[in-house]
């Protein structure tokens, strides 16, 4: 089994413990002047997704888990599961609602997102940062309008609901800012 | 291009470290205590089991980068130097974050005829003088490691066994570290005190810790009529600690013996076992004067003066970068 040194503790780093799958935020090197040394870390459960803090002597060893991040193109969604492909291996997976949370209502098919795999099954999957997605629905447009601060709901194609401004129409294509949940620009064809 | 490249430390913070390291040699000055330089590789090593020490190689020999510039200090202040002082940059294996960098800068000093209180109030009356050049008036407090534990946790840590501190971190909520040696009393003192004792001291002063248990003695004497006890203080500035200093052990086969104890230790441990200062201990027996010396951390009371979040905040270039 790998396995990782406190002193090779960093944000990112993928730790298994009791048996879930986490993720360090944050590690911080605590001692007491002269003395031993711990190492306290805050950690983000793949599983749960909360975040836990736990405290390591400094100089214990902490199974790796074996989770990597893979670009994976977003296939379709049967009802059950969405199918992601890897473009390079044409390697197919099956990720449950569970491991998308918010990120289904940003992706379209074609869509490259990173998929996080755990033992090779998908844990979460994370849209880019910037998705482009058409209006499916939204209030007339208000011409001329475009000095104006005012807003709307949108709905784009995916299913996402934005706020975007008075003057977007039905069928205009959006840049949309997936973390913030926030309309960007509209995108010239 | 990226910005990489560029500085951590604001031009500004580095203004301030300047003026910070001139007033720090003013202060010696007009007390007449001499600044000194001594070598920063040495073919002996600490023996402590907490610190590892930089090696590297030169004619077929092993050579340490010095952890603190302590061995040399004391072989000049038995030969006679009387007050000195240094600023040093020191190397430490291992440790980088927040508030450590693995190479850092160390402000050093000795006072003969001190003991570890009137050193105490030369370190209060030197920051003092560091901080009014920035219009600040910083508070100190002074409080006994028993008496620290007692206010905290109820409990004395001199007489308690592991079992009464595993009781104590039980009762009150604390979380056990996992690989925690829950037989190893020192190593609960340990946590003790960063999980609960130092996040207790005020943000707003400075709180100096005063005679630690015997078992961490490190190179203090220990009191004479209460042989539990070794005359060892820090310096913290809310938990952070700044400061290590000693009543400096004299006796050279106390100080041998103590070697001996840590580097068996280390075998216990898996850690490798150091070159003993062979030197110094000659020195102690030609006669190190009765003296108190302490170490601060100059990158660390930078943090503390300009509020800054991470060491490298206060350095030009954090190691690696």
């Amino acid at each position: 089994m790998a396995s990782y040194s406190t002193n090779e503790f960093k944000g990112g780093l993928k730790l298994l413990l009791d048996g879930d799958p986490c993720s360090i935020i944050e590690n911080e090197l605590v001692k007491p002047g002269k003395g031993q040394a711990f190492n306290r870390v805050k950690l983000r459960n793949f599983k749960t997704g909360r975040v836990l803090e736990k405290t390591f002597k400094s100089g214990e060893s902490v199974e790796a888990a074996d989770v990597v991040d893979v670009d994976m193109e977003f296939s379709y969604n049967d009802g059950e599961f969405w199918y992601f492909m890897d473009p390079n291996t044409f390697e197919q997976v099956a990720a449950p609602d569970s491991a998308l949370t918010e990120s289904g209502k940003w992706i379209k098919p074609q869509e490259l997102c990173t998929v996080t795999l755990w033992d090779g099954v998908p844990l979460v999957v994370t849209p880019p940062n910037f998705v482009e997605l058409a209006v499916a629905e939204t209030d007339p447009g208000l011409k001329g309008d475009t000095a104006q601060g005012g807003t709307k709901p949108a709905t784009l194609e995916s299913g996402a609901i934005v706020k975007v401004p008075l003057f977007i129409e039905i069928g205009e294509v959006l840049k949309v800012d997936t973390r913030s949940g926030e309309y960007v620009s509209r995108v010239k064809e | 291009m990226t910005d990489n490249w560029k500085p951590g430390a604001s031009l500004e913070t580095l203004k301030i470290r300047a003026r910070v390291l001139q007033s720090i040699r003013a202060f010696f000055v007009a007390r007449d205590v001499l600044e000194v330089e001594t070598p920063i590789l040495s073919k002996s090593a600490i023996t402590d089991p907490q610190l590892e020490s930089f090696m590297t190689q030169f004619n077929q020999t092993d050579y340490y980068l010095h952890t603190s510039p302590e061995f040399y200090m004391k072989r000049l202040l038995a030969a006679g130097s009387g007050d000195i002082y240094q600023i040093a940059r020191v190397f430490r294996v291992d440790e980088q974050g927040r508030n450590h960098n693995p190479e850092f800068s160390m402000l050093e000093w000795y006072r003969l005829g001190f003991d570890h209180h009137a050193l105490m109030d030369e370190i209060e009356n030197l920051i003092e003088n560091i901080f009014s050049g920035l219009q600040i008036t910083p508070g100190f407090a002074r409080i006994s490691y028993q008496q620290a534990f007692q206010n905290t946790l109820g409990i004395d840590p001199l007489a308690s066994d592991v079992s009464e501190l595993t009781q104590c971190a039980k009762e009150n909520n604390i979380e056990i570290p996992q690989g925690m040696d829950l037989d190893d009393k020192d190593m609960w003192l340990d946590w003790l005190m960063v999980a609960s004792i130092a996040p207790g001291f005020s943000k707003n002063r400075f709180t100096f810790l005063y005679d630690y248990p015997a078992s961490q003695a490190a190179l203090a004497r220990l009191d004479k009529s209460d042989s539990r006890i070794a005359h060892r203080f820090e310096l913290f500035s809310g938990e952070l600690e700044l400061a290590n200093g000693f009543y400096e052990l004299t006796d050279a086969h106390e100080q041998a013996e103590r070697f001996l104890n840590e580097n068996k230790l280390r075998e216990q441990r898996g850690q490798k076992a150091m070159p003993i200062d062979l030197q110094l201990l000659d020195a102690l027996k030609a006669g190190l004067p009765e003296c108190s010396g302490v170490a601060i951390g100059v990158d660390r009371l930078l943090m503390v003066l300009t509020q800054a979040g991470h060491i490298r905040d206060v350095i030009p270039f954090e190691t690696g970068k």
